[in-house]
């Protein structure tokens, strides 16, 4: 089975060296969409890392029964139940976070990470090695959420989790809010920097030429 | 072993098996969960109407809220039509009842952006310790940019005099439209008067004068939100709306 070098790199390497934002470009979508202040995206990086881990850890349960002819069905439908308990959970422990995130929970489903790291590691992997790989790609996304959503909050709102870093004109301080950094599609931009930089302090992340 | 794997019995059985499994995942904790849940949803809605009363404290906790809203608020019934009182079931939801085709109407002309209003209003009276009506908040909604915008206004037992506008549940965009929620604006309605000779006076423009008991300053760079608030009162305060049961004022018989 799995050594401890091995287990350390499935866990830490999605971070920088296999960022599934980063490097796999998967689940864009919500890292445009929920990043506008750092606590949902922090709810949202809990969120996305506990399905992964969890739809990789059953799926790689059962992955000797699963016939491939309908896979990908069993795949979701394992992921579309973990998905809504946490969704319920959220709801119920913590209702104005749920509020604010709304759809995008259920988007999880439809979150290439997930789907992506159960065809392509729990399938062929043994369960607990498959469990710390749907931790590590939650932290991967985790890392680029948090960043992006710190930087957001920070040049957007002057805040930092809703405490004043830079006070606004509007509240009798001094900093103009950035309009353009609210926006969902600001993301765009930051990701972009974001990949820029991790590929230069790692330049065997840049494609070749064709 | 993998020809044994693609057998049509053994497909079908994977298949109901993960099927069954999850579904009892999945339901164990939709009703194990649920009444947390419904506890939420009714916390919320007081802590918002508890807001609007300009009853609610930093820091109060679950057990207080529930406690002053027992106490200093009582809910009630309004036919929008005839603007009086009439009983319904404690249990009543306006915005179900306005998908029920029984129980609203379709507001013609539609400036609001609601599609239908319901016949029957709540409304929320907010007492004193010696159980006068202070306060009466009005829960009204209307279209935003993105989405419906729902509100609470609370206004004075004279029926012309704002107290409170609460926005507690819109999709405007966050830092432009979504300053609605922002607390130096909502300050702003504090005094500010609806009605001036019977028509709905309240006007949110721009470069408005603090001073003008009928203007309020619309918000910067949100101009289609400012104009979604406006037409959400001018419905509301007008004949279709409370417009009827703030001219009757059945609260101070």
């Amino acid at each position: 089975m799995a050594d401890t070098k091995e287990m350390k790199k499935v866990l830490f390497g999605p971070i920088l060296d296999n960022n599934p934002i980063a490097l796999q470009i998967l689940g864009v979508c919500s890292a445009l969409a929920v990043t506008t202040k750092l606590e949902t995206a922090l709810v949202m990086s809990l969120a996305l890392t506990a399905v992964t881990a969890f739809s990789n850890l059953f799926i790689s349960m059962i992955r000797s029964q699963i016939p491939s002819s309908v896979r990908i069905i069993v795949q979701m439908t394992i992921i579309a139940s973990l998905v809504i308990v946490v969704d319920q959970i959220l709801k119920a422990y913590s209702y104005e976070i749920s509020k604010q995130l709304s759809v995008f929970v259920g988007l999880i489903i439809t979150n290439c990470i997930v789907m992506g790291r159960a065809e392509a590691f729990a399938m062929k992997s043994p369960p607990f090695i498959s469990f710390l790989d749907g931790i590590g790609n939650g932290l991967g996304y985790s890392f680029v959420l948090i960043v992006i959503g710190t930087i957001k909050e920070l040049f957007g709102f002057g805040t930092i989790l809703g405490f004043e870093i830079l006070p606004l004109i509007q509240n009798g301080g001094w900093y103009q809010g950035n309009g353009l950094l609210i926006l969902p599609f600001s993301s765009f931009f930051l990701i972009g920097g974001l990949i820029w930089f991790i590929r230069t302090i790692k330049p065997e992340q840049v494609e070749p030429k064709e | 072993m993998s020809a044994k794997k693609e057998t049509l019995g053994k497909t079908v059985g994977v298949v109901i098996a993960v099927c069954l499994v999850c579904s009892v995942i999945v339901s164990t904790a939709a009703v194990s969960l649920r009444s947390q849940q419904e506890a939420n949803a009714k916390l919320d809605k007081q802590t918002n109407i508890l807001e609007s009363a300009g009853l609610l404290e930093a820091g109060q906790s679950k057990a207080q809220i529930a406690a002053t809203y027992a106490d200093r608020v009582q809910e009630k019934f309004v036919d929008l039509a005839t603007g009086q009182y009439v009983e319904k079931d404690a249990g009543y939801d306006m915005y179900k009842a306005a998908r029920n085709p029984d129980e609203s109407i379709k507001p013609v002309p539609d400036t609001a952006g609601i599609l239908r209003r319901p016949n029957v209003a709540s409304v929320y009276l907010i007492s004193n310790p010696a159980g006068e009506v202070t306060r009466i908040v009005l829960p009204i909604n209307g279209s935003g940019l993105w989405n419906l915008m729902y509100a609470m206004l609370a206004v004075d037992s004279d029926g012309n005099t704002v107290r409170e506008l609460v926005y507690y549940d819109q999709k405007e965009t966050p830092g432009l439209g979504g300053e609605v929620q922002n607390p130096e604006w909502k300050a702003k309605w504090d005094g500010k008067k609806l009605y001036k000779n019977g028509e709905v006076a309240i006007d949110v423009t721009k470069g408005a004068k603090a001073n003008d008991p009928y203007e309020v300053d619309a918000l910067s760079g949100a101009t289609l939100t400012s104009n979604g608030v406006q037409n959400t009162l001018d419905y509301w305060l007008g004949e279709n709306g409370f417009g009827p049961y703030l001219k009757n004022q059945p609260w101070k018989s």
